[in-house]
This record gives C-alpha cells, sequence and structure tokens, in this order.
C-alpha cells in the first residue's frame, strides 16, 4: 500500500456525503425525493402532531443517551448506547421532516430541535428524566423501546406511506434496543446484592411513569392502537422483571401527560444545552 | 526435549529477522524477541488509550451540536474512536496483554496517550479543527501502520485509517461550512486553528534527533518513517487545505522552498510537548480523573455480569456435573 494517497484531494472539497458511515450523517433533507402528499381521509393535523411527539420523544431519548458517552461501564456498552441514540436521532430527524411538510409550515428538522421552548415539546415525560445511574437508563429504554417497538409495528401499515416506511425501518431498530434493555436487566437483576438493588430501584422509579404510556391514544386514527401497545408494553415490563427476579410494583401513575404538553422540571435544561450552540449563532450556518 | 525438536533461539531469531527482512508479516503465534512485543504492546496501548481519551474532547459537544446532521456525525464519530479502542485492546490482547491492565495503566497514569488530548475544546469550531488537523495528523501517522510488521496491528489499522479519513473530511466539510456562514463563526474557525496548529505539529513526537524509541521501532518495522518526515508531510498536506478554506496558519516562517519541492516551517515548542506529556497539559488532570471515574463508577456493572455469567454457567452446567468433574 502506498502512503502517498493520504494527502487526497481533500482541497478539492468533501462535499459528498457518505451516507453508509453512519444513517443520519450523510444528508441535508432526510425525505429528499420522497412524495410528500397526505393522502385522502388522513386527517392532517393528527398526523402532524403525532410525527411531531414522536420525534420528540426520539430526540429527548437520544439526547439522555448521548449523555454516557465517555462514561459508560465498558467499551462495548459505550457502543452499543451510542448506536442505539444514533438510531433515535434518526428517526426524530425523518419524523420532524415530515411534521414540516404536513402542517404546513415547511420547517425543518432544526426549526423543531433547536428553535421551540420546553412547552412546546410533546414527549412522554419518562424520556426527559434525567440520565440516572445504568440501571435506571436500561429500565427506561426497555420501556420506550417496547412500547415504541409495539406502536411502529403498527403503524407500519399506517395509512401515511411516509409514516408507515419511517416506522417500518424503526421497526428493526427498536427491536435490538429493547433486547438490549432486557438482557441488561436480567444480568443486573440476577447478578450481585448491589446490582439487583438498583436494578429493583431503576423498575421502581421508571414504573410510575408508565401509565403515561399506556394512556397515549394519539395515534389509533393513524394506523396505531393504545390498547394494543400498552398490553404488550406491560407484559414486556413483566416478563422481564420475571426473568431478572425483580417486583413490579402497583404503580400509582403520575398525573398529567407529556403529550398535553404537561412537563417535568427536567426537560427545560436538557433543551436549554442542546439548543446552546444553535441559539448563540443566529444566522449561522453548520 | 532435545535440540531437534525445539529450535534453539539463534535458529528463532534469525527466522524471525528473516520475516521482517523480507517484509512479512510477524503474527501472534510466531516467536518474536521480548523486545519488540513490548515495544509493540506499549505502542498499541499508548494508540488504544488515545483512542478513549480522544472521545472527551469532542464528546462533550455532542449533546450540544447546533444541528442534527451535525449531532450525527459527532456522535458517530465518538463512537468509532471507542470503536478503535476495542479493536486496538484486541490487538494487544494477542500479545498476550490484558484488557484491564491496560486500563489500570491508563487510569493511575503509568501509560501515556497521545498530548494533544490534553488541550481544551473551548468552542465547536474545535470540533471541525480536530478532525482536520488532528485525524488529519493521525492519517499520516497510522495510513504506514498498515505496512507495519506484526500482522493485528496492521489489519487493525487498515479499518481504523479508513475510519480516519472520513472523520477527517467532515472536520474539514463543518469548517468550510462555517467559513460560509457569518463573521463570527469565520472568527471562531480561526482562533480553532490558531489553538490546535501547533500542538497538532507536536502529535508526531520529539524531533528525529531525540527520539530515542523511533530507531529500533524502524529496524523492526514497526513504525516505517521518523518523526520528522511524517510531520513535514502533515504541514504539505495541510498548507493547501487551509489557503482553500480561507484560514492562517499561524507560523511566520511557513513557505514553500522550491528546491526542496517541500514547506518550511517553524520549529514547535518542544518543551511545551514535554511538559504535557510529563503530565502538566491544560487538561491532563482532568482527562485521566475522568476516565478512572467512568471506570469505577461502572465496576457495579461489570461485577454484575460477571456474577450472572457465572451464575448462568453454574446452573447450566448442574451440581451432578460439577461433582462427577471433581
Amino acid at each position: 500500500m502506498s502512503d502517498e494517497h493520504l494527502s487526497a484531494s481533500l482541497a478539492a472539497g468533501a462535499e459528498d456525503g457518505e451516507g453508509r458511515w453512519a444513517f443520519g450523517t450523510g444528508f441535508e433533507d432526510p425525505l429528499h425525493g420522497v412524495d410528500t402528499t397526505v393522502p385522502d381521509g388522513v386527517d392532517a393535523g393528527a398526523l402532524a402532531a403525532l410525527c411531531l411527539a414522536l420525534g420528540d420523544d426520539a430526540l429527548v431519548g437520544a439526547q439522555r443517551l448521548a449523555q454516557w458517552t465517555t462514561d459508560a461501564p465498558e467499551l462495548e456498552i459505550e457502543l452499543a448506547l451510542a448506536n442505539i441514540g444514533l438510531d433515535l436521532l434518526g428517526q426524530a430527524r425523518l419524523l420532524y421532516a415530515r411534521t414540516g411538510q404536513v402542517d404546513g409550515t415547511g420547517r425543518g428538522e432544526d426549526d423543531f430541535a433547536y428553535w421551540r421552548d420546553a412547552d412546546a415539546f410533546r414527549n412522554v415525560r419518562l424520556a426527559e428524566l434525567p440520565r440516572g445511574d445504568f440501571a435506571f437508563s436500561m429500565a427506561r429504554l426497555l420501556a420506550l423501546s417496547a412500547w415504541r417497538l409495539a406502536l411502529f409495528q403498527r403503524l407500519a401499515a399506517a395509512p401515511d406511506p411516509v409514516l408507515a416506511a419511517i416506522a417500518a425501518k424503526g421497526v428493526k431498530e427498536l427491536a435490538y434496543h429493547r433486547q438490549f434493555a432486557a438482557d441488561w436487566i436480567v444480568r443486573l437483576g440476577d447478578g450481585t446484592e448491589e446490582s439487583a438493588r438498583r436494578m429493583q430501584a431503576g423498575y421502581d422509579e421508571a414504573g410510575p411513569w408508565l401509565g403515561e404510556l399506556a394512556a397515549d391514544t394519539s395515534a389509533d386514527a393513524l394506523g396505531g392502537d393504545a390498547a394494543g401497545a400498552a398490553a404488550e408494553l406491560r407484559q414486556v415490563w413483566e416478563e422481564t422483571a420475571r426473568a431478572a427476579g425483580l417486583t413490579v410494583g402497583a404503580y400509582p401513575a403520575h398525573p398529567g401527560a407529556g403529550r398535553s404538553g404537561e412537563r417535568t422540571e427536567h426537560l427545560a435544561p436538557l433543551l436549554e444545552e442542546l439548543q446552546s450552540v444553535a441559539r448563540a449563532h443566529p444566522g449561522a450556518a453548520w | 526435549m532435545t535440540e531437534t525438536e525445539a529450535p534453539g533461539a539463534d535458529a528463532l531469531q534469525e527466522y524471525f529477522d528473516a520475516t521482517i527482512a523480507r517484509d512479512q508479516r510477524v503474527e501472534p503465534r510466531d516467536w518474536m524477541p521480548e523486545g519488540y512485543r513490548k515495544t509493540l504492546i506499549r505502542q498499541i496501548a499508548q494508540h488504544a488509550h488515545s483512542e478513549i481519551i480522544g472521545m472527551q474532547p469532542e464528546g462533550d459537544w455532542i449533546t450540544r451540536a447546533p444541528s442534527l446532521r451535525r449531532k450525527s456525525i459527532l456522535f458517530a464519530k465518538v463512537q468509532d474512536e471507542a470503536g478503535h479502542g476495542l479493536y486496538l485492546y484486541s490487538a494487544a490482547e494477542t500479545l498476550g496483554a490484558d484488557r484491564d491492565d491496560l486500563t489500570e495503566r491508563l487510569i493511575t497514569g503509568r501509560q501515556k496517550y497521545s498530548s494533544i488530548f490534553n488541550y481544551p475544546t473551548p468552542t465547536f469550531a474545535d470540533v471541525g479543527v480536530i478532525g482536520w488537523f488532528v485525524d488529519g495528523a493521525a492519517i499520516c501517522n497510522q495510513v504506514p501502520l498498515c505496512r507495519s510488521s506484526y500482522g493485528p496491528y496492521a489489519r487493525a489499522m487498515v479499518r481504523v485509517c479508513k475510519e480516519e479519513s472520513f472523520h477527517q473530511r467532515q472536520g474539514y466539510e463543518l469548517l468550510m461550512t462555517m467559513m460560509s456562514g457569518t463573521e463570527g463563526q469565520r472568527a471562531m474557525v480561526q482562533d480553532a486553528v490558531d489553538r490546535w496548529w501547533w500542538p497538532s505539529l507536536m502529535m508526531f513526537g520529539p524531533p528525529d534527533d531525540n527520539s530515542p524509541n523511533s530507531e529500533r521501532s524502524m529496524a523492526w518495522k514497526i513504525k516505517r518513517h521518523s518523526n520528522d518526515e511524517l510531520r513535514q508531510r502533515f504541514v504539505d498536506m495541510t498548507v493547501p487545505q487551509a489557503e482553500h478554506l480561507g484560514v492562517t496558519l499561524p507560523d511566520p516562517e511557513l513557505r514553500w522552498n522550491e528546491e526542496r519541492g517541500r514547506y518550511d516551517f517553524g520549529t514547535p515548542d518542544y518543551a511545551e510537548l514535554m511538559r504535557v506529556i510529563s503530565g502538566d497539559g491544560p487538561c491532563n488532570a482532568e482527562r485521566v480523573t475522568r476516565r478512572r471515574t467512568a471506570h469505577e463508577d461502572g465496576a457495579w456493572v461489570r461485577e454484575a455480569a460477571a456474577a450472572h455469567a457465572a451464575k448462568h454457567t453454574a446452573r447450566h452446567t448442574g451440581p451432578d456435573r460439577t461433582e462427577a468433574a471433581a
């Protein structure tokens, strides 16, 4: 192999992104070239609201996973959490792009991510809770991925073909996220005294936020099935607990819902960090 | 055991020397001199540590990246670095090293990593300049290592270099975009260039007349080019890129030398390099402390995984079989 090619034509410009590197790194417009028409009979307002809410879940979830960077218990976990975060970021970008097409505003992904305040976000509140320890992170990841997978499996047949395609792509990713979380919950639940205690605490902390997921019916008119997704979430949550030797409490659900705009005190600081550079340089090109 | 069954030390050394002379690869099962093994473990471990510590200066910007595309790119880049660390620790393990032991050496300061990661990253332009300079310098250093005499290291380098070249391109592309933005962004880029240029030149190590390990590594073909030669290549590669980008490299002595067909450039502050290497750089303590804290905070997870694996094996082996085996 020659060393000489290393000074290759960087100076000539490097505009051509390589999509193969990681999803979402090689394009500016995730839905470029896609037919953006909303099919007859689909309520555009409801579709935009659903895409926005699912996009917010993914963005906020990815931001919490990014907080593990350089801090994971081992390198293999570091790689896996980054994979999951990147998957969610990719989902958020597709969903925001669809939202901007359908709501008639023409807003792009960055308008949704960087230029809305906390009160305009519609993610479920479980996603915005602080990162916590690895046990809580796995409990939250299990709940969010099991629920989202159940929802996306149904939305893969949604009447809106763009949402259906986004969901179908997400199904493969979410199946891995759910597996990763469940495997770790079993390891931690069965591992040492300390890990079992922490895993139980993680389950107990996430538990009261599950009711909000189960009660979300916003996808029902668009191919979703809240009752079906809720049942699947409950089953995965309980089966994983059994395999891990954990107990599932009768959690009283926290009142309110992120989907209707109620927030915990944790979202605003998360967004402040996420949006800090973009907002400090209005009119800048990135 | 008689002499006809096992070759003597001289014969092994001769075979090793002939392998190196023929430019063939030494593989994990082959006999190798202890010095060669130790030199490689040290170099590969330092390289792995550099990848892992190198995640920190840029990793801090993932949560703040100013567009979702930049966030994806940076997240993927930092993940690649973790992956490189993993391949390299694995390559070191083929020489008999142990990952836990190497990690312990890193977090107790007994093994080094690249001096460059001890500099701070105060602005988002630093992400671009790190890609352009630091990954560019890494490529200059590492492309020749794809022909290193030790097989697993050379093969790991092929994959690492492919990814590094993409990292360099994304950094440069970010800077091109920023230079087309606001006046404030252009100033940010120039400021980052000013801060990173000299530390990047120092990445190639001390000058050749003061590089104690280089000569032997070159004789063993672990290393293929001298520090100064690689530094020159980096300068020659980077100057036209800087011109295209529209930034000034902070070196008044930098000029094209028609006779040599290469750029002349000033001398980096090697006293600063020695200070940073010996632990007195702007961020040494912070970087190592952070790695140590993460490692210690994660101990309960690793212990749990080991305990679960042991219980799982015991359950599947069963008491009867254990007794029978005993």
